[in-house]
């Protein structure tokens, strides 16, 4: 144990964020060997160079977040994909390099990325990085072709090649988004990148469309093409924003209302957010995909929220020191209170659910008479009792010495009360903590 | 045809006829048929997913894009053909009528479309490089002509349905002119599919339609999550006040007065938006009130009023966190300021009172009036707006007392619900409401 503490105090880089490191250096690698090569041969067609790389600072300039705490750049993205996609401006060939498309790209992204960095934004080099690799991908693949005859003059060939090749552009960029993710949150890989494609995919297919409209209008209208379809972009990113923006304030509102029940002095100071990180953390350990994991997390803010119904609070709230008959009626008076929004029923049901021991032959809760041999509570429900139970013996204490007691206490509980799989996922998400306290 | 009176059959019959007959007139010559059936297919695709628009019963697509195309790569009697393809549409709501009236308005219109751009000086046939810039001036023409044909024939028909007497008998009712801006804002986009013709062939009008039906499936995404949020919002202040029997609903009574003060005195759309939340909010601090404050019979000494006072803050302290509610936040705040200063938490006076804080303080006194106290039952609501007169000027801000009952005479107000049970063993009731301007809290004199 000693031995291990002391190589993670040495190289505090190693643990984190070690993917995001890698692919920047390899982003980084490639950049100045494009840039090398460009400066070499000297800038082709430098006007449209020029008109590409401001749609792509422009684009990177307007870049949004989306839900989950994503970036993403359609506009810069698509203006990238376009100019490594060019085959003719007007009548004039494109004939410009890979090279020179990655150092445009990257130019643009870094001119567009100066006014974030200047007014204290997080720079979001990971992400920067992750775009230019995608696009770079397909510029390679595609920018030698772009002389071919055939290519040039046949749309039938040209359309679906260079559709195939804008769809391996946001895969590429989805994957590398998704190893850093994966690698920064310690969530499983696969799940991770599910996730991903699941939240990129509608702005992607906006993107990748905009990007063959880009690259094949400018054959017939010139460099105009850009500022055309530019706009239907516009409003596509519009849209998101709005849809981002009350995802936040919501998530936000939750948070903020969960703690009514500290301000009465139902339970603990921060003992909610303490619980619904926990909990959220030991669900991505086990693999749960996003859209779930937003409702255990609204379900361990709230979960507590049935305290709220009761005349005569429970002092120091419903720990597990309450008798269970008082748990259950918090949890079902809880579950109500969320049933009302009508859009939560699934969160109102981890919350009803959440004492339910994890089997047990001797309790049966009312809703579960006559219903022999129905399945036992959710798993949201099993990870908010087992993250609660925690939070309840260690509260905001941060010794390890303490934590690996409340871990061992639990364990002690898994043969009927605590799921086993949750106290694993409990003990490594512990564990991992008390490390990076040291 | 059930249910419709005969001057609307007439009418959706009289534009199924001129369409029909002006396609017959042709000019046939010049047309791509294989063109023509790839738009048509285009056209009952793109119907298929049109979306509803509320309130109501009509539809968007981006069909005016398709047939605007037409207008300029098949022709007049060619594009009315690919706008009668709206009728293969495969949606479930709109009865036979509608989608005959639809088709034939399509292709009407798009038949206009066609002759106008041909007035204007417009070569029918795939543009290349060399159609730019001089097809602008016709395709703009067209689409003018397109957009305002097709808003006069809708209107017809809503005309020609109305009911008497109700409001909302134009297609603009709710919507604004902005649907007129936004479908020639589409109707822009037809000119790039049929500028990228050439090149793509029938994608053309994929490509540049996919942007747009994504914007739309966000917009809709959005407005599920936004009616989600309010209703957890109102669940959550519910809950809030579940703990005290009588002021149940308070919190979402107090968000519509609030919201009508605010429209009265023509408040911008988005602090509308700010002020319902704020409303709902208002007195979410009140949980840091102990109990037996809230329960107390008689006079209070000066710290159980201290603990009252500070409501405000400790709401203020909850949703300080929420990104979006800046104004709210003052509102919420300073909403037990009086004009004359003599209000709580920091006795601000006059203008120094945030806005928010003064309209919520006129809707907060008002419901809490209006509503049984277990010391008196509800006040009708002219003995309440005469109490707020009264108070206007020391407590409240004359003009926005005037602004709510100036809203409440034209659209009433909405009672609570009498409390016709008595309370259960959850409840607890207030006996002293702080809210209430004509039982004020009486604090003893410790001097």
């Amino acid at each position: 144990m000693s031995q291990h503490r002391h190589e993670l105090r040495r190289f505090p880089w190693q643990v984190r964020d070690s993917g995001q490191l890698l692919l920047t250096a390899a982003a980084g690698v490639l950049l100045v060997a494009s840039v090398a090569q460009t400066a070499g041969t000297g800038l082709r067609d430098s006007r449209v160079a020029i008109a590409f790389g401001i749609v792509i600072a422009f684009g990177e300039l307007l870049r949004l977040s989306l839900p989950g705490d994503r970036e993403s750049a359609p506009i810069g993205m698509a203006g990238a994909l376009a100019y490594a996609l060019l085959i003719k401006v007007g009548t004039t060939p494109a004939l410009h390099s890979a090279q020179q498309v990655v150092t445009v790209t990257a130019i643009g992204m870094l001119v567009g990325a100066i006014p974030h960095l200047a007014v204290g934004r997080p720079a979001r080099i990971g992400a920067m990085a992750a775009r230019l690799l995608a696009v770079a991908s397909v510029a390679f693949l595609f920018r030698p072709l772009a002389g071919n005859v055939d290519i040039d003059n046949n749309g039938r060939i040209a359309l679906p090649l260079m559709a195939s090749l804008v769809i391996l552009a946001l895969l590429v960029e989805s994957l590398l988004s998704a190893l850093m993710r994966a690698d920064e949150q310690r969530s499983r890989f696969w799940v991770t990148l599910v996730d991903e494609l699941r939240v990129q995919l509608p702005l992607g297919v906006a993107v990748g469309a905009s990007a063959l409209l880009m690259a094949f209008a400018s054959e017939v209208m010139g460099l105009f093409a850009l500022a055309v379809f530019t706009a239907p972009l516009l409003v596509t990113q519009v849209a998101f924003r709005r849809y981002s923006g009350i995802r936040s304030t919501y998530l936000q509102t939750v948070r903020a209302l969960a703690r009514v029940t500290e301000i009465g002095g139902y339970v603990e100071t921060g003992h909610s957010e303490r619980v619904s990180r926990l909990a959220v953390a030991i669900g991505r350990e086990l693999g749960i995909h996003e859209p779930e994991l937003l409702e255990l997390e609204y379900a361990s803010l709230m979960h507590d929220i049935g305290q709220l119904s009761l005349s005569d609070p429970i002092p120091g709230g419903a720990t597990v020191l309450v008798s269970r008959e008082d748990q259950q009626r918090i949890a079902e008076l809880g579950a109500e209170v969320i049933r009302q929004a009508k859009v939560l029923g699934s969160v109102a049901e981890i919350v009803r659910r959440q004492t339910e021991p994890y089997r047990d032959v001797d309790f049966v809760p009312d809703a579960m008479i006559g219903d022999i041999g129905s399945p036992g509570p959710p798993l949201g429900s099993r990870i908010i009792r087992a993250a609660n139970a925690f939070d309840d013996l260690v509260g905001g204490s941060l010794e390890p010495a303490r934590a690996a007691e409340a871990v061992h206490r639990l364990r002690l509980g898994t043969a009927a009360e605590y799921d086993p799989r949750v106290i694993e996922a409990l003990s490594r998400v512990v564990h991992r903590r008390s490390l990076s306290q040291l | 045809m059930g249910g419709l009176s005969w001057p609307v059959r007439a009418y959706i019959g009289a534009v199924v006829a001129a369409s029909v007959a002006l396609v017959g007139l042709g000019p046939f010559a010049s047309i791509d048929f294989v063109d023509v059936a790839v738009l048509g297919f285009l056209v009952a695709v793109f119907e298929s997913t049109a979306t509803p628009l509320r309130p109501r019963d009509l539809s968007w697509s981006p069909n005016s894009a398709v047939t605007l195309a037409a207008a300029v790569l098949v022709g007049p009697a060619g594009a009315a053909v690919v706008g009668a393809c709206t009728v293969f549409g495969m949606r479930r709501s709109p009865s036979v009528a509608q989608r005959v009236f639809n088709a034939g308005m399509t292709a009407l219109s798009a038949y206009l479309a066609g002759r106008v751009f041909v007035a204007f000086g417009g070569n029918v046939g795939i543009p290349d490089i060399r159609s730019f810039p001089d097809i602008i001036g016709p395709f703009a023409a067209a689409a003018i002509g397109a957009v305002l044909a097709n808003h006069a024939l809708v209107n017809g028909v809503i005309w020609l349905n109305r009911t008497p007497g109700s409001p909302g008998n134009s297609l603009y009712a709710g919507l604004g002119v902005r649907l007129l801006l936004s479908d020639l804002g589409f109707a822009a986009y037809g000119l790039l599919i049929a500028a990228l013709w050439s090149v793509v062939g029938p994608f053309a009008a994929v490509l540049v339609l996919v942007p747009l039906f994504v914007a739309r499936w966000a917009i809709a995404q959005f407005a599920a999550q936004q009616r989600a949020y309010e209703a957890t919002v109102s669940a959550l202040c519910q809950a809030v006040e579940t703990k005290d029997f009588y002021t149940r609903g308070h919190s979402d009574r107090v968000s519509r007065g609030s919201v009508m003060i605010a429209r009265e005195i023509g408040m911008h759309n988005e602090r509308v938006e700010a002020i319902r939340y704020a409303g709902m909010l208002h007195d979410v601090g009140k949980l840091g009130v102990p109990t037996k404050v809230l329960q107390k019979t008689g006079k209070l000494t000066e710290e159980e009023y201290a603990a009252i006072q500070l409501h405000p803050l400790r709401g203020l302290d909850i949703v300080r966190e929420i990104g979006f509610l800046d104004e709210a936040m003052a509102g919420i705040m300073h909403h037990h300021e009086r004009i004359d200063g003599r209000g709580y938490p920091m006795g601000l006076a006059g203008d120094e009172i945030p806005e928010f804080a003064r309209v919520l303080a006129v809707a907060d006194a008002f419901d809490s009036m209006t509503s049984t106290r277990s010391y008196r039952g509800a006040r009708p609501v002219h003995e309440a707006i005469a109490e707020l007169r009264k108070w206007a000027g020391t407590q409240f801000d004359p003009a926005f007392v005037d602004a709510f009952v100036a809203a409440v005479k034209r659209d009433g107000w909405q009672h609570p619900q009498a409390p016709a049970l008595s309370p259960d063993e959850l409840t607890e009731m207030t006996v002293q409401d702080h809210d209430d301007p004509t039982a004020p809290i009486r604090v003893i004199d410790t001097l």
